[in-house]
This record gives structure tokens, sequence and C-alpha cells, in this order.
């Protein structure tokens, strides 16, 4: 059984270097009717044409110097417009990602077939077969959190920074230069062109990887987990909602060229909800497209109270959303890496309204520009507002550090720091909902797994060895500090919301 | 007025948080273990490495300068009862008004031959696991002596770094002398399940070394010889009171205290795992070593140094633990057998790793305690039965309302009442109804 581990781990990394390699691997040639396929405007042609001569046709063996000078002609092409500030005529989008991967030659793209398989396929089933074994070795069920605590990856050894770093440095490249990335994306054009009818955008591919990742994981939380049906249902669940509503269904919208939308996203997390451009798109098909709006605001106003009341944030954090979707498999094995300190929970609570401030002044400065077109509110440019928050919320929070950190900081860096959307959800746990994390008597033992494993950092044996329900805006109702409780002290359940903040007290004890 | 506990466990420092809570006297809490309280009960994980020893401290560093508790790491080594002084091995004097002994307990030793040989240990403080760590380095085979509860958690220790393990018990089932029967081959089934070696009926007669000083294998009573490299001792735990041994204060097993935690010496109080109740109630241990009756005992200490003179009542009796993989609670005075006034009832799943025990008075079928293996019972609805009486049938029919297994969890209430009017025809239960949504 060790064997197959081993084998499969190595099947894991040879492909994963395999994948890694592939940036750096390639050809380019761009072509003149590659760049009118992709340039179809004439105006932008005859500007462009001229300044692309010494490019067209030209073999690169690296994509760096391919960008360079390829960006270059088009500086040069754009110089004049920007020298005499005619900015209307000034060509921004140099659609440089679909360039690139349109006019990649020779191995990648000629193998791409085969190297989808080795990357994501195989690379897959080296990863199950890493983690199968265990039902084997360790043949009886029982949550066994042993050397997490000795080995580097989980407890922020340098493996698990380089891990890290990597994390970070892909969602930049992903947001800010995915060009460089275009043979990845390449790779994805088959499944793409299938599921949307075009060619894949480095969403696609994120999208993919994504529930890709999620899904080998979850056989980790299948076996990890599986005297609990509790986290084995979680689990299935949040699966299920990457892979069918995250994904599928919006790509299908695509391909049937209607408006495309994740129907589970909530405005504030989904923050391009109320963006000029998505209303648009929604205002202008028809009864569908209304419909639409109409459930996301549904959502927002009714849903989440709702739903919250009843059943405690939980239904979205750990059984819907996407985010906590990731964090609860791909972050499961970093979830103690949290910080239980007082600090830390007043830094949380300071951070993670703000984003919720944020996230509502800048949603309403746009909304005011999309019914006035004033571009401007109370003296600053809204547009701006906007590109703030996607840059430093959108990308930096919830993609590098959100989840580039959770080698170092635990799973829920995002979702306990950053999300608008769970401090919303978390404002109505907290003070209207049946929702608790009830503790059993006076049974607990202060031994701390409960406070360990908890990933959003919540010092639940501080709570628990007082007898006092654990009520917290920030609970995710993951359920594990109940499952890994060794002397059954915690329970989540819904219940009558009297008596909620109410602490055991022994009978011996209510005179005291 | 300057309050001095000796040792910074559960019942020590429970007693200094509960004076702080209710007022402003000086408080000093000395200890040679740790800087700081922690978690004694989690040792275990530290080795597993399921969690690091900064995790098992329940409270974070700065709360004992907030809360002004002073902290001192020293050793006491005498005390004058006379003056009102304690003295440190380095020769500190330290006075105080009034005294807290809880200096908790120390591994048996029954002076087996070979016992302080390198590679056998007990586990009791920090020091033990750290030890222990070093102990088991490229051992592949351990011996566990004694069945308790500090032995099952060694012996998952010692599983968890693939150690082969062997547990030798002096009963013919695990745990013999506090479990019922067949609670206790439960126990032992999943024993084997993992692989490990219990070994029934035998004793340990002396454990044996080689040339280097460390333990090679051991022998048993009756002749057998077990190759090892490491021995752990749980044979119990004894309270730890060689501090006082020959003073003044009066001792038995343990430091004699009262209900109220008075010793025999004014402003002299003793709890936790190193106190023995001159008048224990009935059925109850004289000497309570749990997590619980030491923060309990704690909290009533405190009332009483505080002024208000507070009697220490246990209340229902109840416990839990984990064996392996299983689960254990229980509620009420469980014994291994019933009491001669009672009956039992006993269920269990056809897996054999699920279980419930109801003991119930023979006359009028009151409630008198629970043992649970693999489900979570609440304990208020149980503390509230066996406290009131309930009748068994109702009891029965009511499981339900205090099952605390996480949600989608099966219930196997419906197989607990078939089997139970099975074996008690003359009660016919209906599972109680539980209401979908409470308002
Ligand atoms: C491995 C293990 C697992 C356990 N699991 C459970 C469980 O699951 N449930 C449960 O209910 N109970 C459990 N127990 C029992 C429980 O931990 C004890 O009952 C409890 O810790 C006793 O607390 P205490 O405050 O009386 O003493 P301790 O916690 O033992 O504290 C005594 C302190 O006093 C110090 N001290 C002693 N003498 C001196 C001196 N002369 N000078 C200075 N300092 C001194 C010691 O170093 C020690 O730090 C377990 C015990 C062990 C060892
Ligand atoms: S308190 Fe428990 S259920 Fe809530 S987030 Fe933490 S571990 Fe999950
Ligand atoms: S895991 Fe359970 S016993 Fe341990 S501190 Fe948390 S609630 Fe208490």
């Amino acid at each position: 059984m060790k064997i197959i581990r081993n084998i499969g781990l190595t099947i894991f990394l040879i492909c994963f270097a395999v994948f890694l390699s592939l940036p750096f691997l390639g050809k380019y040639k761009l072509t003149e009717k590659t760049f009118t396929e992709n340039f179809s405007d004439v105006n932008q042609q005859k500007v462009l044409k001229p300044a692309l001569k010494d490019v067209f046709d030209k073999e690169y063996n690296s994509n760096v110097a391919f960008f360079n000078d390829y960006n270059k002609a088009f500086d040069d092409a754009n110089k004049d417009f920007r020298d005499k500030k005619e900015w209307d005529k000034v060509i921004n989008d140099n659609k440089i990602l679909d360039i690139t991967k349109s006019s990649s030659i020779g191995f990648v793209k000629d193998n791409s077939t085969l190297l989808f398989i080795i990357c994501f396929l195989i690379s897959a089933l080296g990863g199950i077969m890493y983690m199968v074994p265990a039902l084997f070795i360790k043949p009886v069920a029982g949550i066994k959190n042993d050397y997490i605590f000795k080995r580097g990856i989980t407890s922020r050894g340098i493996i698990a920074f380089c891990f890290a770093a990597f994390l970070i440095i892909f969602y930049i490249f992903l947001y800010q230069k995915p060009a460089y990335l275009s043979n990845w994306v390449l790779l994805m054009d088959g499944l793409s062109n299938t599921l949307t009818g075009g060619n894949s955008s480095q969403w696609f591919l994120y999208g993919f990887l994504y529930c890709l990742v999620m899904s080998v994981m979850s056989v980790r939380m299948y076996i990890k987990y599986r005297n609990n049906n509790y986290q084995l249902l979680r689990t299935t669940s949040v699966l299920f909602f990457q892979i069918a509503f995250a994904f599928m269904i919006p790509n299908i919208l695509t391909n049937l060229q209607l408006p495309s939308m994740d129907f589970k996203n909530i405005w504030p997390l989904d923050y391009t909800f109320f963006f000029d451009y998505r209303l648009t798109e929604l205002t202008s098909n028809g009864m569908l497209g209304y419909w639409m709006l109409g459930w996301g605001i549904f959502l927002i106003i009714v849903g989440v109270p709702v739903m919250v009341y009843f059943f405690g944030k939980r239904w979205y954090c750990s059984w819907v959303c996407g985010c906590g979707g990731l964090a609860e498999t791909l972050g499961d094995p970093f979830r103690q890496l949290s910080d239980k300190s007082l600090k830390a929970w007043k830094f949380e609570r300071i951070i993670v309204h703000s984003v919720l401030v944020f996230a509502v002044v800048m949603t309403i400065a746009v909304l005011y520009t999309f019914f006035t077109g004033s571009p401007k509110l109370l003296g600053i440019d809204t547009y701006s507002i906007r590109q703030t928050y996607s840059f430093g919320i959108g990308f930096m929070f919830a993609g590098a550090i959100g989840t580039g950190f959770y080698p170092v900081m635990g799973s829920r860096v995002w979702c306990r720091f950053g999300c608008p959307l769970a401090a919303y959800l978390g404002i109505v746990q907290r003070f209207k909902s049946r929702f608790r994390i009830t503790t059993n008597g006076a049974q607990c033992i202060s031994c701390g797994n409960c406070s360990t494993y908890c990933e959003m950092g919540i010092d639940v044996r501080a709570y628990a060895q007082n007898g006092e329900n654990i009520i917290r805006s920030s609970c995710v109702g993951c359920g594990i500090c109940a499952a890994v409780c060794p002397r059954g002290v915690l329970k989540l359940e819904n219940l009558a919301e009297e008596g909620r903040f109410d602490a055991y007290i022994r009978p011996e004890e209510k005179a005291f | 007025m300057k309050i001095v506990i000796i040792g910074n466990g559960i019942s020590g420092i429970t007693t200094a948080r509960y004076i702080r809570k209710q007022s402003d006297h000086e408080i000093l809490v000395i200890s040679a273990e740790s800087d700081h309280f922690f978690s004694r009960t989690a040792l275990m994980y530290i080795y597993m490495g399921h969690m690091k020893y900064e995790h098992t401290k329940p409270y974070e560093d700065w709360f004992w300068s907030k809360n002004r508790i002073e902290l001192k790491n020293a050793y006491i080594q005498n005390i004058d009862f006379d003056s009102k002084k304690l003295f440190t091995v380095k020769g500190e004097e330290i006075s105080y008004d009034k005294l807290v002994i809880s200096t908790g307990s120390i591994t048996n030793k029954f002076d087996w031959p070979g016992q302080d040989l390198k590679g056998v240990q007990g586990m009791v403080t920090k020091q033990d696991v750290e030890l222990m760590e070093e102990n088991t380095i490229g051992v592949t085979d351990a011996v566990v002596v004694g069945g308790g509860l500090i032995g099952i958690e060694m012996a998952e220790m010692l599983h968890s770094r693939n150690i082969h393990v062997h547990i030798l018990v002096r009963d013919n089932v695990y745990w013999g002398g506090i479990l019922p029967k067949q609670e206790a081959e439960l126990v032992g089934r999943h024993i084997a399940e993992h692989k490990m070696n219990l070994i029934t009926k035998s004793e340990l007669k002396e454990i044996i070394g080689d040339e280097n000083g460390k333990v090679k294998s051991i022998i048993t009573k009756d002749g057998k010889e077990i190759k090892c490299g490491f021995v752990a001792l749980t044979a119990g735990v004894s309270p730890n009171i060689s501090l006082v041994k020959d003073s003044k204060l009066e001792t038995d097993r343990g430091i004699l205290v009262n209900d109220y935690l008075e010793t025999n010496i004014k402003d002299v109080y003793s709890l936790g795992d190193c106190a023995q109740f001159r008048n224990p109630k009935e059925n109850h241990p004289p000497v309570e070593q749990l997590w619980y009756t030491g923060k309990m005992q704690g909290r009533a200490l405190a009332n009483t140094i505080c002024g208000t003179k507070t009697k220490y009542d246990r209340g229902i009796w109840f416990n839990s633990a984990k064996f392996l993989d299983i689960e254990y609670q229980t509620y009420g005075i469980m014994l291994k057998e019933p009491l001669s006034d009672e009956d039992t009832f006993y269920w269990e799943h056809k897996d054999g790793k699920i279980s419930m025990r109801a003991n119930f008075d023979k006359a009028d079928g009151a409630l008198r305690g629970f043992n649970f293996f693999g489900i979570r019972f609440k304990q208020t609805v149980a503390d509230d039965w066996i406290r009131n009486k309930k009748d068994i049938g109702y009891c029965i029919s009511n499981l339900n309302k205090g099952f605390f297994d996480p949600e989608f969890y099966k219930s196997y209430h419906k197989d607990i009442v078939e089997h139970f009017n099975k074996v008690q025809p003359q009660y016919q239960v209906k599972i109680a109804k539980k209401k979908f949504l409470v308002f």
C-alpha cells in the first residue's frame, strides 16, 4: 500500500513538473492571418499592421521575447494617438492572451490533447493513488490528525512557504499577466469549445482547475472523515455547487448565447453583480435576464436572512460557496494554521466589516453612475472606486492572499478577514438565528482540539470549557470542531432562538 | 490577604480564577512543571502531532497578568505551617496567609525490578511526553502495563508511530475493574481491530535491560517474555504528597480534606488529584482524579476562601473518555456490576462498536445511570433524569431528546426501543415524537 502511495505521489509530481514547465516551452509565430482573426476592426488593422510588420512570421523561442516585441509594436502604434491625446483612438486591449495562444506553434500546440491528459487527468489519478491507500493503511474509520504538526507542509515548514509562493505567483499571473499562462490555457481549448462553443480564456482554465482540485481533494475528505456523515454530505454539496453552478451552468449559458451567471454567487461576494456591463447584459436579455436579476436580488434580500435564520451561515459558507468549497477541500490540511488569539479576532472584525462597507459604498457609487450617467459621486470617480475594489479586494485579497496564504495562515483567510458576504451572513447569524454550537454540559476537558482545528480561528474551547454555546458571527459551521472533539462536547444544531446564549450551570452551582 | 497556590493544574488554576472573580486578594500560583497552565488531558495529542504544546494552553499568556494572577516557576521543597512560609529548592522563602495545595498525581510504580531502566516510563507530566519522544526513537515493539485510561492513550500514541503495542491487563478483559463485561469486550475487540495485542490475565513480573541500561524485554508473572524497546507504566496514578508526607498535615493516600476542602490545619486547603475526602459519598471514590472534579472543587474552594463557606458537591457523576476511535460517556454511578437493588438494560449495535447501558431501580424503575459507547448523549438530559428519578420506560422512549451525535448521523433509537421491549416485556414503549422545528 505504501508503494502505491509513493507511486501515486511520483506520478503526481512528474505531471506537475510537466505542467509547470509548459509556460517555458513552445515556439511562437504570429502570422498576419492570425492577427486579422483577432482584430477584425479594419481601422485597427490599418494602424496596427505596419507597426507589427517586423513581428509577423518571425519565430520566437520564448514567450518573453515574443511579448517584448509584440507589446513594443503595440505601444508604438498607439504612441501617435497618445502624443496627440486622441484617447478615443488608442487601442487599449492588445488581446495578448488570444494572440499568444493562436501564435503558439510546435510542441505544446501539437500535443495539446496529450498534455491535457498528462497535466490534468493523470496527475489527478496520481493524487488519488496517493490518497486512497489511507483506507488500507489505517483501516479503522476515525479522524486521525497524526503528524499534522510534525510535517513541514502542514505546519509552516519551508515547503509550506514554497507552496504559498507558488499559489501567490499563480494568482498574480492569472489576474495580471495571463498571457504567460497561454500554454496552459491552450490545453483547455478542446474542452472549452465543447462546453462554451468558444476558445478557452484564463478564467475557463481557472474554473476547470478549481473543479479538478476540489474533486481530487474531496477524495481526501471522503476518506479522512468517512465516519462523519455531516462532513460527507457537506463535501458532496460544495463539490456539486462548484461543478454544476459555478462551472457547468455558466459555460452552457454562454454556449446558448445567454447571459452567463453563477446562480449561487451572491452580492457582495459577487461584487460585479451591479456593474453596468452586467446590468446591461441582463436587462437586454428579456424575461430570462430580468429573472436572473430578480433572483440575484432575491438572494441578497430574502435568501440570506431567511436561510441564515433557520440554518446559520453554514448553509452558504460550508455547503454552497465556491471559496468555502476550496477551503474545505484543498484547504483542509491547513485549517489548523488559523490564528486563535484575541488580537486576531479584533483585527478580523475591523477588516471584514470594513470590506463590507467598502463593497456597499462601491456598489452605490457604481449604481449611481449607472442610473444618472454621471461619472463622479461626491467628486470621486466611481470607475476608480470600482477599479480599486476589483484590484484590492477581488484580486489581491480574495485571490492572492485568500488562497495563497492557505499554507501559512490557514484555509479561510479570505472568508474570515475579507469576505463581505461572510460579514453580512455573520451579522444575521450572531443576532437573529436558530443556529448555535451547543456545549454538552461540563464534559469539556479543555484539550484544545476544537480551537486548533477551527479554520476560522475561533477559540471554541474558551466557550466550551465554560459550558457556553458557541455563537460567533464568523463560524462557518464546518462542523470540524465537533468532529475532532474527543469527548463529544460539541454539536452544531438549529433550535429555538430563546436560550441560545445561556451557559450550562450545574444544579449544584446555581446558588454560587 | 495573600493566597498562595502550589500547582498550576486545573484545580489550582480554577481556584485562582474564581478567587479573582470575587475578590482583590493577592494570588500567587507556583508550579515546577510549566510556566503556564496547560491541559494535561491533551498531552497525548502533542506526541501524536495533533497539537503543539502552545495549543494545549487554555488561556493566552497575557491572561494572567491582566487578571493579576502572579505565576512563579519553582519547586517547593518545604512548608513551615507555623510561620506560614514556603521554601523553594533554591532556598527562596515565600510567605502566605492562605495556602492551597494542588500538587496533582504521580505515576504508580510497584517496585518492579527494572522499572527505572531507560525506556520505561509513565505519562503524567509535560516532561514525560518529551521523554517519551526520546525513548521511542527506533522502537518497534512496546508494552503497556495496565489498561486504564492513560494506558489506552499511551497505546494509541505508540500506535500512531507504527509501533506494535502489547497491552498487559490483570483482569480477563480490558479495564475489567471498572467496565461491565460487555463494554469491556467491546473495547477489547476495538483494540484488536487496531492490531494491538491485548494480553489479559497477565501481570508484569520484571523488566529486563540490555547492556546499555535500556529495556529490551519484559517478563510476565506466568513467565512469558515479550521483546520490547519501550514500556509504558500505566497501572494508575496516586496523589503527589511527598512535599507534606512527614509534616503536621494529615494524609492517608492523599491529603485528607473535609467537604469544604479544608485540611486539618487552619488556612491550608487541598484539592484535585492530591486530595482525599475523609467522608466520600457512598460508592464515590475518596480520591477524585478527574479534570471535571478538579474544576468543580476549585469553584467551591474559591467561594470558601473568599468568605462564603461552600460545600463541594459532586452532583450526579459523569465522565467521558475515548478508546482509540470509540467515544465513551457515562452518567450516574455505573460500576462493573449493577448495585444489588438495580436492574440493567444493555443494547449493542450489530457491528459491535456502539452500545448503551441503562441501570435502573428494580423496584420503581427509576433511572440510575447510563453508559454510552459510540453515541454522544446530553449531560443536561441525563443529569435531569437521574436526579429526578425518571422511569426507565420514559427514558428509553425519550432517548432522542438526549442524543448528541452530529447531524445526519444514523439514530439507533428504534433498534434500542425494540430491544428494550423484547428484554423488558413488561414495558412496551414507543419512540417519543420529536418536534421537527422547535419554535
Ligand atoms: C495523560 C492523562 C490524561 C488524562 N485524561 C483525562 C480525561 O480525559 N478526563 C479527565 O477527567 N481527567 C483526565 N486526566 C486526569 C486529569 O488530568 C487530572 O485529574 C487533573 O489534571 C488534575 O489536576 P490537578 O490540578 O489536581 O493537578 P495537576 O494538573 O497534576 O497539577 C499539579 C501541578 O503541581 C505541580 N507540583 C507538584 N508538586 C509541586 C511542588 N512541590 N512544587 C511546585 N509545583 C508542584 C506539578 O508539577 C503540576 O504541575 C488525565 C490525566 C493524564 C495524566
Ligand atoms: S466553530 Fe466549529 S463549526 Fe464553526 S467554523 Fe470553527 S470549527 Fe467550524
Ligand atoms: S475538543 Fe472538546 S473537550 Fe477538547 S477543548 Fe474542545 S470542546 Fe473541550
